[in-house]
């Protein structure tokens, strides 16, 4: 059984995908990245999608979900390492990545998550 | 239509029944586009073409077969992918093909979303007897 690994870093968890999604796979990886959120009391999730080769509307609408049930859960959701031609052809789908932070690579998507759920304890400290 | 001019070298028919056929006929049209020296860019607009029309297929025909031809007109050289299945059939072409019209749980990015992608795209429907799409993209278009 194939299975997506999701590291924990600090407060925020790791994906990386390197495989092309199907219904099964992508359906388990929704579910465990919210159960691994819950269980490590996670802040941020860094999804990073280098090794993937295709963005369809299939693979956006997963993307899109898993960010929305990281939210109900306080936490935030940023998808790094796009290849340039997926960038080009996910405008030209015209496919909206609702909800979904992005970032260049690895180091940048950290900084993001950072400064989004920064920002998040400061006023929860006030 | 069968355009005249068209003469296909190569030619390899796929079924779509389940999920994981996806993948592997885009893993199939990946490899040809690379074969014909097909620029990156381009053979991920048409592998993601691809896989928005055989999703399709799987989502509201229940499967169908797909057709990948290597294919030249005049001084092009291309991959044609001919998508027919035996479902539902479409019973307003011009409303499908409008961007966010969805009968089913995708985004409704399908049709319109593939058009974009790909250098030509027709579509042909009889309702109660299937749905045929065809999309070429040329090497160098």
């Amino acid at each position: 059984m194939e299975r997506i690994p999701i590291l924990k870093m600090g407060r925020f968890l790791l994906v990386t995908i390197q495989v092309d999604l199907y219904d099964r796979l992508a359906l388990d990886l929704e579910a465990n990245i919210i159960g691994a959120i819950t269980k490590n009391n996670a802040s941020g999730v860094l999804i990073d999608i280098s090794a993937v080769s295709i963005v369809d509307s299939f693979m956006g609408r997963i993307l899109s979900n898993i960010a929305s049930m990281a939210r109900v859960l306080d936490a935030e959701t940023v998808v790094v390492g796009m290849q340039p031609a997926v960038a080009i052809t996910l405008v030209e789908l015209g496919l909206p990545l609702k909800g979904v932070y992005t970032a260049l690579n690895v180091e940048k998507g950290m900084e993001l998550l950072r400064s989004k759920t920064l920002s998040d304890d400061a006023e929860s400290d006030d | 239509m069968p355009n005249p001019t068209i003469k296909v070298t190569a030619t390899e028919t796929m079924a779509i029944g389940v999920e994981r056929d996806v993948i592997h006929l885009t893993a199939y049209v990946r490899m040809q586009a690379v074969l014909i020296g097909m620029s990156v860019l381009n053979q991920t607009k048409l592998i993601t073409a691809a896989s928005e029309l055989a999703r399709n297929m799987l989502n509201y025909a229940n499967g169908g077969n797909v057709t990948i031809d290597l294919m030249h007109r005049d001084k092009q050289t291309g991959i044609r992918l001919i998508f027919a299945d035996k479902g539902p059939g479409i019973a307003d072409i011009e409303l499908a093909m409008q961007d966010e019209y969805s009968t089913g749980s995708g985004m409704g990015l399908g049709l319109p979303g593939a058009r974009r992608l790909v250098s030509e795209f027709s579509i042909e429907s009889t309702v109660g007897q299937g749905t045929t799409v065809t999309i070429i993209k040329w090497t160098n278009g």
